[in-house]
């Protein structure tokens, strides 16, 4: 696989405390990317690394097969979770100015963002100030000035905050269009749900280090405890009942305990020969949010 | 070095088209021509009243008609009637005051009293009027009577000068009138300097603390290094403040020459009554003429050429200095003002104490304090300019400017390593050993 960004040995410390140890992962291309961990771990430090905003103490940072230069800054794109933009400037002026600085030459630079003011029909806004702007139609600036120099990396910490769902809905549209185009997304939140949704790939972070990396779907199958949903008509025997180890029993519902060598098709198979007209049929894989929780109570020592 | 165009050309922008910008730059120049208007019409003013007092003039004094109707406030009649009549009928008269001068009976007398006979005391002006009308008819008097002439007394008068001249015999260092123009041109442009520091050190640490306080700074240093960024806002604001002295360079002139056409009085503060005051003067007029040129001719021999890229200069080593010590202290506010407040100390100390020194210095350029303020850095940019028009040694001017120069870089590199730290760190109060520390670390 490619990866836009690996991250190898990183490791920072302040006076009083290590914010990242030898933390490392990969970032595949064209893929999102969860950036998870409790406040305080060490998420921010370890995005300022990726943005030329802080050094690392050691370790290195790989993008696109390069060591981090001065050079990287106009291909990431960076949108911190505590965002501000100078409240006097007029929105088309304040995007040309942060798209300049990102190399963009003006005429470029004009073209495209009336091209996304466009998009979100706010084409009329180019000569409004931001103070005059709601918070949410401010965040919208913010994510235009985020994306406007098709940055090939894309940092997001907390992009839907303070976004109502509508306009939540249009920022993820155009992530996922982004992506399609080529950009690498790194998401970071506390919302386990929306990393379900959105992320392929994930990390955990906790106390700066790197407690859990894959696949979304590869971390879920790995804290599965082989316990099955089960949807059904007709009437549970008592036969029956004796051979499973239920758990939690409804009205036609049944969730199930089973070994981890336990075959799904067998199990369904022993549950038709009991009388039952199976209905639905599914493996219950636990939450990210169920697993966050675990692993980082589990880390940290409670108070 | 693009961005760091871009940085400057917003810094400057955003401020130059504000509207509070535009108004301050013009007004200002307004408001001080304004100022001055109010306080020359202060001094002119006169009172609107007319006293006119009745003079007894026993000692037989020769009172010329400009005595009696010289002024328009006060009206002076010489009456015949004795004390005793005028005061009896002071009510009818019309007089507000009587004015009795004794006949002088020892012509050696070193003092003379008057009596002045009202229902109030006399202004404090009338008072003077008086004086000064009786004195000089005394002393016309007394001179008859003495029989001595104008011309032996004013020989008796000698002015003693103090010219000083160089040891070096070719170069001409000009008269005691260097003296005052120099200090004159001196403090002005210590003020300047004093006052640019101020004004502009303060705006961008303000700038630098909204800046940390909007959260903007995080987008902005993904983008471009803390270092451009500070600089970029110094800068930035550095021609902000160019740009508004140039207007006022250009408008306080213009604008005074306009209210002089107007109201026609010396815009330099004229004393008081004027008139009265150049029939006294009449005869130092000539001198007051050849002083005026005397100094026209000072500030032209002054080295101009010299002096004004080397003001140029220090505004510039100045403000570096400082603006760069005030961002870094901004830097390291938090978003509570009044808290960190006391973080700006150790800068302004410098300052005022610098601003002190000048004074010092206007009066005694060459003492051992004026050499030492003109080399340390922190007190240069204000105490040289002061001493500039003195044509100090060039040995100390070569040092100070070295000198300066190299601290401003200094100052700049130090500043950076405390911006850096402090423009991302939220929400800890931070003391001045902490920003010591941050010099060091690295970030």
């Amino acid at each position: 696989m490619e990866y836009v960004l690996q991250l190898e040995h990183i490791t920072k410390a302040y006076r009083h405390h290590l914010a990242v140890d030898q933390v490392s992962f990969q970032v595949p291309k064209q893929s999102i990317f969860g950036l998870l961990g409790p406040n305080g771990a060490g998420k921010t430090s370890l995005i300022r690394i990726i943005t030329t905003i802080t050094r690392a103490d050691s370790g290195r940072v790989i993008l696109n097969g390069q060591p981090l230069n001065s050079k990287h800054p106009t291909q990431i794109g960076y949108m911190p979770e505590e965002r501000g933009l100078y409240k006097k400037m007029k929105v088309g002026d304040h995007l040309l100015y942060l798209a300049q600085l990102k190399g963009l030459s003006k005429s470029e630079a004009k073209h495209r963002i009336q091209g996304w003011l466009e998009k979100f029909s706010i084409e009329d806004w180019w000569n409004k100030k931001i103070e005059e702007l709601s918070k949410g139609m401010q965040q919208k600036i913010q994510f235009i000035s985020t994306v406007v120099h098709r940055p090939q990396l894309l940092i997001l910490d907390e992009p839907f905050s303070g976004l109502d769902p509508i306009n939540t809905n249009i920022i993820k549209e155009e992530i996922e269009l982004l992506r399609q185009e080529g950009a690498s997304i790194i998401f970071s939140t506390h919302r386990m749900e929306q990393v379900e949704e959105i992320c392929e790939h994930i990390v955990l972070i906790n106390q700066g280090r790197n407690i859990l990396e894959g696949r979304v779907q590869e971390v879920r199958e790995q804290f599965k405890e082989n316990q099955f949903d089960i949807r059904f008509a007709g009437t549970l025997s008592d036969r029956l009942r004796d051979q499973l180890h239920i758990l939690d029993e409804k009205p036609n519902a049944l969730t199930l305990q089973v070994d981890s060598n336990t075959d799904p098709n067998q199990l369904l198979h022993q549950l038709m020969q009991g009388g039952l007209s199976i209905l639905g049929f599914q493996e219950i894989l636990p939450t990210l949010n169920q697993i966050f929780i675990q692993q980082v109570e589990h880390q940290t020592p409670l108070v | 070095m693009k961005k760091l165009g871009l940085i400057i050309r917003r810094e400057y922008l955003s401020r130059v088209t504000k509207r509070s910008f535009i108004l301050a730059t013009l007004l200002t120049p307004l408001a001080i021509i304004l100022f001055m208007v109010i306080v020359g019409l202060i001094f002119s003013y006169q009172g609107d009243d007319v006293q006119k007092v009745a003079i007894i003039n026993e000692a037989q004094l020769t009172l010329k008609p400009a005595d009696l109707n010289g002024n328009q406030n006060l009206q002076l009649e010489i009456v015949d009637q004795d004390l005793e009549t005028l005061r009896a009928q002071f009510e009818e008269l019309d007089y507000n005051g009587i004015l009795v001068i004794p006949a002088v009976k020892n012509i050696y007398a070193g003092s003379h009293t008057l009596y002045y006979y009202s229902e109030k005391n006399p202004t404090l002006s009338v008072e003077t009027d008086l004086k000064r009308i009786v004195d000089k008819r005394l002393r016309d008097y007394k001179i008859a009577a003495l029989q001595i002439e104008e011309r032996q007394l004013k020989a008796l008068d000698t002015k003693v000068d103090l010219d000083p001249e160089p040891i070096a015999a070719e170069e001409d260092s000009g008269s005691k009138i260097t003296n005052v123009v120099g200090a004159g041109i001196g403090g002005f442009m210590g003020f300047f300097m004093y006052m640019a520091v101020f004004i502009y050190g303060m705006m961008v640490m303000r700038s630098v603390m909204e800046e940390k306080t909007n959260r903007i700074v995080e987008v902005m240093i993904s983008s471009v290094k803390p270092f451009e960024l500070m600089m970029g806002k110094i800068i930035g604001v550095g021609a902000v403040g160019l740009t508004q002295l140039t207007v006022w360079a250009l408008l306080i002139p213009i604008l005074s020459f306009l209210a002089n056409l107007f109201f026609g009085f010396d815009m330099s503060g004229g004393g008081p009554d004027p008139t009265a005051a150049m029939a006294e003067i009449d005869a130092d007029a000539e001198e007051m003429q050849s002083m005026m040129v005397q100094m026209a001719n000072e500030v032209q021999n002054i080295p101009w050429l010299r002096i004004i890229p080397l003001f140029l200069f220090y505004f510039l080593g100045g403000y570096f200095l400082y603006a760069s010590l005030f961002a870094a202290i901004g830097s390291a506010m938090g978003d509570d003002y009044g808290e960190s407040q006391a973080l700006t100390i150790p800068i302004t100390i410098p300052v005022i104490l610098a601003f002190y020194i000048m004074f010092v210095t206007l009066e005694n350029p060459n003492s051992s304090l004026a050499i030492f303020s003109s080399i340390f850095p922190l007190f240069s940019p204000i105490v040289m300019p002061a001493r500039l028009a003195f044509d100090p040694p060039i040995w100390q001017t070569i040092v100070s400017v070295l000198v300066l120069a190299g601290s401003s870089v200094f100052f700049i590199w130090l500043s950076g390593r405390i911006y850096r730290v402090g423009i991302l760190l939220y929400g800890k109060k931070v003391t001045l050993r902490e920003l010591g520390r941050w010099i060091f670390s690295n970030q």
